[in-house]
């Protein structure tokens, strides 16, 4: 077996060392009616490695992969090209196999690594402080609730969500709110050109704890944060804004200087690939440095070695599960490292010119594919501001019509029925995301099957 | 790299009145091989970038008046800069590939090139999770063959796949037996957690709504069974047990202790955090687990890239398995593997699922690497880890307990990791002192002062993966270091003298912190 260096005389010398005549003796605590017998039910015995190559390759092929076809899926996962240095980097071993920096003398490059990152993220989101990022977009935006409660001290407990907000974020956060005190308080999303940002701020008064508004929001449209903001602030209530799609903020004003006090998101567009869902990049910042003690998650901190020289260490572990047990800020003892490096190193690639390239690249080939779909008959543009995402409504019931694309290798976007399900007034709405990985052709491709199946 | 930067710090640079570097200094800070790198913000500019990308367009702006006006201030790097300045960084690092990292409970063994291969596979790598279902069937395939060994390995009726980390699963599992509780109208509120458990344990249970109490641990390591009996009753929701426990001893009562929570009307959650120790050998569902989170990146390899990410699907008993969160995937008769919503829950009989615990399915990334990793092993493999696992940890334990304090040595074998206290150790010198001087000798630390249970503890756990000989050569160094120890070397106490960095201020860290680079000129 090639992963176990032992051979049967080093078994045989350590047994003699240790004083066991046998490896069961080994397992002698354990009653002899737990052990297993015979072999593990059904399991073959070690493969090769072409063998489970073979195997693996199978079924990687039963797949239609995003690049082998006409694709415009987002909805909170975003297809964009990764320079090929960011997988190169993220497989030195000393970055892929490292651990937890628990031993800050002999991790400085994971530190360094993540003390830019937070850096990075901060001055990306408007903020003055990242951590060092969350198990995804949706999982970070259910810590910033949590600790939106923790600010207001358990006092309010109203949670005010957008109803065009990730319906999957959504329900993150109901799920974990059944089981604290948090009362919280949704919408349906509506089918409007503009989100409702009226109805939203009507719904804010003094029991809230916070409001979550995603920008841009599920349908591409953009809310007016600062409105939102300020309307919250007086009511003394938080901001959290939730921002799914990263390079949109190389285009669109940071949600942190319209005045969100806890700005939550998914990375993976910057240096992730799609992987069906994970592991993905939670970012989580805060615009006040105040808040900071209340933060969750892993936070690195410059510092000084014995000789004066500058190094970094995770610091504010005193928030933390391993010190304060139950009364941690959260329970989450880890982040998305490796992730964190991709991101990293992407948009150190990027850098400022090269994220505001191709965030007006996204936006401008989004605006043509908009126009020449919306000339489709029975096809009609929803929104009048996006950034790469907009709603199509169509003349049918769009899930059926994305299936049938599918034959054609065209993946066509996420219909809102398959987001939203039960909610039959949505059912003609679809979702359809462009980046600069998406060509003409691709656009001209999705128009003219649009045109033969609403025909 | 030797001119100062524009903060005007050099690297490697000592601070005036701190110590001089022990040997001559150099112009540049770096010595040889090992070189010092600044920060990004220090080295790059928002006028360079290393991607190839068209100049904006004039032409249609339907942003609606939110354009960004101000500068983000991200600085870029060409890509041969990007390259040297990451590699460089990586150099600074310790890692699996580099020698044995004995971190006990995180089990750090090798993780095979062939399942960074296969995750890789454009038909894994590039397919939104939002896909209609039947171009991603082989996608669904992986999780549900993952699924059924993960199962079988376990001896329980299901699995939660979702959960996105180890500590994630434990809540996943905690808001199983709290849904449980509710569906049969049994309000509970407290949950029962060992003083040896990880920290997660209890800041889960109370994110769960719960309220904890400790049970002690007997002079054996392992959980007082008459404490935890004595405790149980009407109020408790259940018990969070670690097995292996973070003593490196099998908890010999399980099976009783699972017994007597149920009795109570109670559920047993189990941290798998040590599965590594017993896969192949022992199946949890067999000793009346309930609940069990698995780390993938500890048991099946994943790679856990200096932090995460990491993977954490929890096993089901019978009775929890209707609770489990969306999405899942279920093979039906037919054959085929569905994935089950919210809008098709009823067809898969799951309509009682607590809710969603992440947007999408979970790790997919890592799914793949642990079942190529399960598949190479194979039924003999899998025993063959297991057993390899305690043969090292037992080597490691006899081969030094005549120089460190083993507390439990007495009590029978130990699984997968040793346990060593600072018993014996000079007056003046600390565990921590000792775990810096092994830095020194070219090894990662093993785990530090936990478990709680004992004083100044060391938890080595060398993994399947090591060879006799690097045990051999660790020993001798963890040898060496003990005696220093013991004689009160002074030298230990300012080690690491030969890493990148000399021990860091922790202390000043956290007092004043500083998590986001400030450039010196807005200041």
């Amino acid at each position: 077996m090639r992963y176990l260096p032992l051979t049967d005389t080093d078994r045989s010398a350590m047994l003699d060392t240790i004083g066991a005549p046998d490896i069961d003796a080994l397992f002698a605590d354990v009653p002899e009616a737990a052990r297993l017998s015979g072999p593990i039910d059904g399991l073959p015995m070690h493969a090769s490695e072409m063998a489970v190559e073979k195997h693996m390759r199978r079924l990687s092929k039963k797949n239609l992969a995003a690049a082998d076809a006409a694709f415009f899926l987002g909805a909170g996962a975003y297809k964009h090209h990764i320079p090929a240095s960011v997988d190169h980097i993220i497989q030195r071993g000393e970055f892929l196999t490292a651990y937890t920096p628990y031993q800050p003398e002999i991790a400085q490059g994971t530190l360094q690594m993540l003390f830019e990152f937070q850096s990075q993220v901060a001055r990306l989101y408007g903020c003055a402080v990242a951590n060092a990022s969350m198990y995804d977009g949706s999982t970070a935006c259910w810590e910033a609730v949590a600790m939106a409660g923790r600010v207001a001290r358990g006092k309010k407990r109203k949670v005010v969500l957008s109803g065009a907000l990730h319906p999957h974020y959504a329900e993150v956060v109901r799920t974990m709110a059944k089981f604290t005190d948090d009362e919280i308080a949704g919408a349906p999303p509506s089918l409007t050109a503009k989100p409702d940002d009226d109805g939203l701020i009507a719904r804010i008064d003094g029991e809230t704890s916070c409001v979550v508004v995603q920008y841009p929001d599920i349908l591409g449209r953009l809310p007016d944060l600062a409105k939102i903001a300020q309307a919250a602030h007086e009511k003394g209530a938080l901001l959290i804004a939730v921002n799914t799609e990263p390079v949109a903020l190389g285009a669109i004003a940071s949600p942190g200087e319209l005045g969100a006090d806890i700005v939550v998101g998914e990375g993976q567009s910057i240096g992730v690939g799609l992987q069906f869902g994970g592991p993905y990049l939670g970012l989580f910042a805060v615009r006040d440095e105040k808040h900071v003690r209340q933060m969750p998650g892993r936070l690195c901190g410059e510092t000084a070695d014995a000789e004066g020289k500058r190094g970094f260490v995770l610091t504010l572990s005193t928030r933390e599960q391993h010190i304060r047990r139950e009364k941690a800020t959260s329970n989450i003892c880890t982040n998305s490292g490796l992730c964190a490096l991709a991101f990293n190193v992407h948009m150190t690639l990027l850098g400022e010119k090269g994220l505001r390239r191709l965030a007006m690249e996204n936006h401008r080939l989004a605006c043509l594919a908009a126009d020449r779909l919306a000339k489709v008959p029975g096809v009609k543009l929803l929104n009048e501001v996006f950034f790469n995402e907009f709603t199509l409504l169509l003349d049918g019931d769009a899930r059926s019509i994305v299936r049938k694309l599918t034959q054609q290798d065209i993946l066509a976007g996420v219909s809102l029925a398959r987001l939203f399900p039960g909610n039959e007034g949505l059912s003609n709405g679809l979702l359809v995301a462009v980046t600069e990985t998406t060509s003409e052709e691709d656009v001209e491709t999705l128009a003219s099957a649009l045109e033969e199946v609403l025909a | 790299m030797s001119a100062p930067n524009a903060s005007g710090w050099k690297p490697g640079t000592p601070v005036e009145g701190h110590n001089a570097l022990s040997g001559p200094d150099t112009a540049t800070g770096n010595r040889a091989l090992m070189l010092e790198e600044p920060l990004l913000f220090e080295i790059g500019h928002v006028e360079t970038t290393g991607v190839d990308l068209p100049e904006p367009q004039a032409g249609a702006n339907r942003l609606g008046g939110f354009d960004r006006k101000d500068p983000i201030g991200l600085p870029g790097l060409s890509e041969p800069e990007t390259v040297r300045h990451y590699t460089r960084l990586s150099r600074q690092n310790y890692a699996i590939d580099l020698g044995l990292f004995p971190l006990g409970s995180c089990t750090m063994k090798h993780n095979p090139r062939l399942n960074e291969k296969i995750a890789r596979m454009p038909g894994f790598a590039d397919v939104h999770p939002l896909q209609p279902v039947d171009t991603v069937r082989g996608a669904l395939e992986v999780i549900n063959e993952l699924a059924f060994w993960l199962v079988d390995l376990t001896g329980m009726d299901g699995v939660a796949m979702s959960p996105k980390a180890g500590a994630h699963g434990e809540l996943c599992g905690i808001l199983c037996i709290r849904a449980a509780l509710e569906a049969r109208g049994d309000a509970r509120e407290v949950i029962l957690v060992p003083e040896s458990a990880h920290g997660t344990n209890p800041a889960t249970a109370a994110f769960a709504g719960y309220r904890v109490e400790d049970i002690p641990a007997n002079s054996d390591g392992r959980v007082d069974l008459e404490a935890l009996k004595a405790r149980l009753g009407p109020d408790v929701a259940g018990v969070m047990i670690t097995n292996p426990n973070t003593c490196g001893l099998f908890e010999r009562d399980m099976k009783a202790i699972s017994d007597a929570v149920h009795e109570a009307g109670g559920f047993v959650y189990c941290d798998g955090a040590n599965f590594n120790a017993i896969v192949g050998k022992v199946r949890p569902g067999d000793l009346g687990v309930d609940a069990m989170h698995i780390n993938l990146h500890k048991t099946f390899s994943t790679p856990h890239g200096g932090g995460g990410p990491g993977s954490g699907p929890v096993v089901l008993s019978e009775a929890l398995c209707p609770y489990g969160p969306l999405p899942f995937t279920a093979r039906t008769k037919d054959g085929m593997v569905h994935l089950v919503e919210e809008e098709n829950a009823a067809e898969f009989d799951h309509t009682k699922a607590f809710g969603r615990m992440t947007a999408f399915h979970g790790q997919m990334g890592m799914f793949t690497r642990a079942l190529a990793y399960i598949l190479s092993h194979g039924a003999d493999g899998l025993k063959q880890v297991s057993e390899d696992a305690v043969l090292n940890a037992n080597y490691i334990l006899r081969s030094l307990e005549d120089v460190l304090d083993a507390p439990f040595g007495h009590s029978g074998p130990c699984m997968h990791e040793a346990l060593f206290s600072d018993k014996g150790f000079a007056e003046d010198v600390s565990t921590l002192d000792l775990a810096k001087a092994l830095i020194d000798e070219g090894y990662h630390p093993m785990t530090m002062y936990f478990p709680l249970v004992v004083h100044g503890a060391m938890l080595v756990e060398p993994t399947e993966t090591e060879s006799k000989a690097a045990l051999d050569q660790f020993i001798m160094a963890l040898r060496s270091v003990a005696d220093r120890a013991k004689a009160g070397d002074e030298t230990l106490k300012t080690a690491p003298h030969y890493a990148p960095r000399r021990r860091l201020d922790e202390t000043q860290a956290a007092r004043k912190p500083v998590l986001a680079w400030n450039d010196p000129d807005m200041a």
